[in-house]
């Protein structure tokens, strides 16, 4: 529909019309401009990161970084290869999901399929705390409670150490996994359930026979995103993680991830525009493009399951 | 045939399927208790180890290299700060977006982009804006490490979170109300102004809120920003050095002595408090609209 005034009226416009006329105008552009920072905000952290990692892979080939098995930018020898830290990063997230995905899931199958409506609307605003507790928080938490914890139950648990780290981002990720599973779970129809019922299935059969697979695609959505919430995750793996790059898949032991590097270079004194200071830029070159495709593929899975046309 | 042997069978069968479910259910209420129990030994942890730190020259003293003496003013003032310009930058920007995508956008590629875009923005990680602020904003622009480089970065970062909820708000208002301003002769600004506006503001309001408090509590971007400062002054214009509450917090977490893991636990439950204050505040303007219109 088009509310414009109509082209008769455009004829004969007083003065008092012409100005309200630029000012429909005027504020169309401003609406659009705001809208337009959006853009502008992702064609600025693209540029930033390409613009200022050019200097650095003028000096590291490409090859050398993406290829390369060992980490030490700052202490010499240098080498610039960025495995150890990917390596770390996954590390992390790997422990996270394993600890999220189950229990999010049964969480969400809990809420949608099981709990009565009061229930429900007591656990679903405790869970959204764990969702709003800052990052820094969960870094606390994890070096000076878990950790000493667990030192006891495996004692050559390092004091920094990949375990505990993603047993904590694992709480930190649970409740984004099963807010949007469950989300998932309530849209599927009744009618399916009670088809499944009157076929003589037992309640669980119904759940994860009926339930889960016709809300797979949101659920292998929400746990896409919350891959992703792991690999950017910053403050909690440079509290209780370590800041030793290691090509290691020994959770017991000191890593570090990306984003850990990026702000230990950060906190750091190293000169702007070195070829140190340029690898945070690498990295999170690196960090952008890994978050962003699993990102995009869990916004087309959400979309899928939401017009499944 | 033996029908005793098949009934057998059938019962063996159906005692498993008893059995399996009542297995199932047991897993699905230790799944939340696990995660109860550790939101619980969190907030336990962190009050055990904190209150006793907790005191009112706490909050009035500056940071220290003794623990004792030291307190979370600084941090609190940069905070209010940092918040308070970033707000005055989201409010206005992610409502015209929210206007724009909702009232003005046609379905054409360049809303759907637009989308995809803001989805995709809230994905990003909250270091890489810190990436980008430090390159833009602190060294391109010329602002240094100040409050309004932080802001500024902040701002970017909870963008899309007041765009998201500004748009439901927008969305919510009837379109008979809209149509009776048309039908009298408004324009669309006009109706934009005097009629969605009004209707959305407790929407806003709320998103603003949600946004406000996912930036108080973002400290990876602001270490990018403001690298680990040990600043004992209040900031008195946007261009001076700052400390926020999460920088602080770090700050202490990452110090060996012993006291300084108490104030690091005393820190978090003024955060906390903050936060949450903020969040009854958003909840309690949700639900107020939502039985408002439901009347």
């Amino acid at each position: 529909m088009n509310y414009k005034t109509t082209d008769v009226s455009s004829l004969f416009l007083l003065p008092k019309q012409k100005k309200r006329e630029l000012r429909e105008k005027v504020f169309e552009i401003i609406f659009f401009l705001c809208a337009a920072l959006s853009i502008l905000t992702t064609v600025g952290i693209i540029g930033t990161l390409v613009f200022q990692s050019i200097p650095f892979f003028q000096e590291i080939s490409i090859l050398e970084f993406l290829g390369g098995t060992r980490w030490s930018p700052i202490l010499k020898p240098q080498d610039f290869g960025v495995l150890p830290l990917l390596m770390g990063t996954i590390l992390v997230s790997v422990i996270a999901l394993g600890f999220a995905v189950p229990i999010g899931l049964l969480i969400a199958i809990f809420l949608s399929e099981y709990a009565p409506p009061k229930l429900r609307s007591i656990l679903k605003p405790i869970l959204e705390i764990l969702a709003g507790i800052p990052t820094v928080v969960y870094g606390y938490f994890a070096l000076t409670f878990v950790t000493p914890q667990l030192q006891s139950l495996i004692p050559n648990l390092m004091i920094f150490n990949a375990l505990s780290a993603g047993l904590v981002m694992g709480l930190m990720i649970t409740p984004m996994i099963c807010s949007l599973s469950e989300d998932a779970m309530m849209a599927v129809p009744q009618s399916l359930r009670n088809a499944a019922l009157a076929l003589g299935a037992r309640k669980m059969e119904v759940s994860t026979k009926i339930v889960v697979p016709a809300a797979s695609s949101g659920i292998i959505a929400s746990c896409l995103l919350a891959f992703s919430r792991a690999i950017g995750e910053t403050m909690l793996v440079t509290i209780a993680a370590g800041a030793t790059p290691k090509m290691s898949i020994n959770p017991l032991e000191s890593i570090q991830t990306m984003t850990a590097y990026i702000v230990q270079l950060a906190l750091g004194e190293t000169p702007h525009g070195s070829l140190e200071y340029n690898t945070i830029f690498a990295v999170g070159l690196l960090l952008f493009i890994v978050t962003l495709f699993i990102n995009l593929i869990g916004h087309l899975l959400i979309q899928h399951w939401k017009e499944p046309t | 045939m033996d029908s005793s042997k098949f009934n057998l069978k059938l019962n063996n069968d159906s005692k498993n399927r008893i059995v399996k479910g009542f297995i199932f259910q047991a897993l699905l209420i230790l799944s939340v208790a696990i995660c109860l129990l550790g939101l619980g030994s969190l907030l336990f942890e962190i009050l055990r180890e904190g209150l006793p730190w907790l005191s009112w020259h706490f909050l009035t003293d500056f940071p220290s290299r003794f623990p004792e003496k030291a307190g979370i003013k600084s941090a609190i003032f940069g905070t209010i700060w940092v918040i308070t310009f970033a707000a005055l930058f989201i409010i206005p920007i992610g409502v015209g977006a929210a206007f724009y995508l909702e009232e003005y956008a046609r379905k054409n590629i360049f809303s759907k982009i637009l989308e995809i875009n803001i989805s995709n923005l809230a994905g990003v990680p909250s270091i890489v804006y810190g990436l980008l602020g430090l390159a833009v904003f602190v060294q391109f622009m010329n602002l240094g490490r100040s409050v309004l480089a932080g802001s500024l970065t902040l701002a970017l970062l909870v963008l899309p979170i007041i765009i998201v909820i500004s748009r439901e708000a927008i969305k919510s208002v009837p379109d008979s109300h809209k149509n009776a301003a048309y039908a009298l002769g408004a324009s669309k600004f006009q109706v934009i102004q005097k009629i969605v506006l009004p209707q959305a503001i407790p929407g806003i309001m709320t998103g603003t809120i949600l946004a406000l408090s996912r930036a108080i509590g973002e400290a990876a971007p602001m270490i990018a920003i403001s690298a680990l400062v040990y600043i004992t002054f209040l900031p008195t214009t946007p261009m001076d050095r700052f400390s926020v509450m999460p920088i602080q917090i770090f700050n202490w977490i990452s110090r060996p002595q012993e006291g300084f893991k108490g104030l690091a636990a005393a820190g978090i439950i003024i955060l906390l408090i903050i936060l949450l204050l903020m969040n009854a505040v958003a909840v309690y303007t949700r639900n107020r609209t939502q039985k408002r219109s439901e009347e």
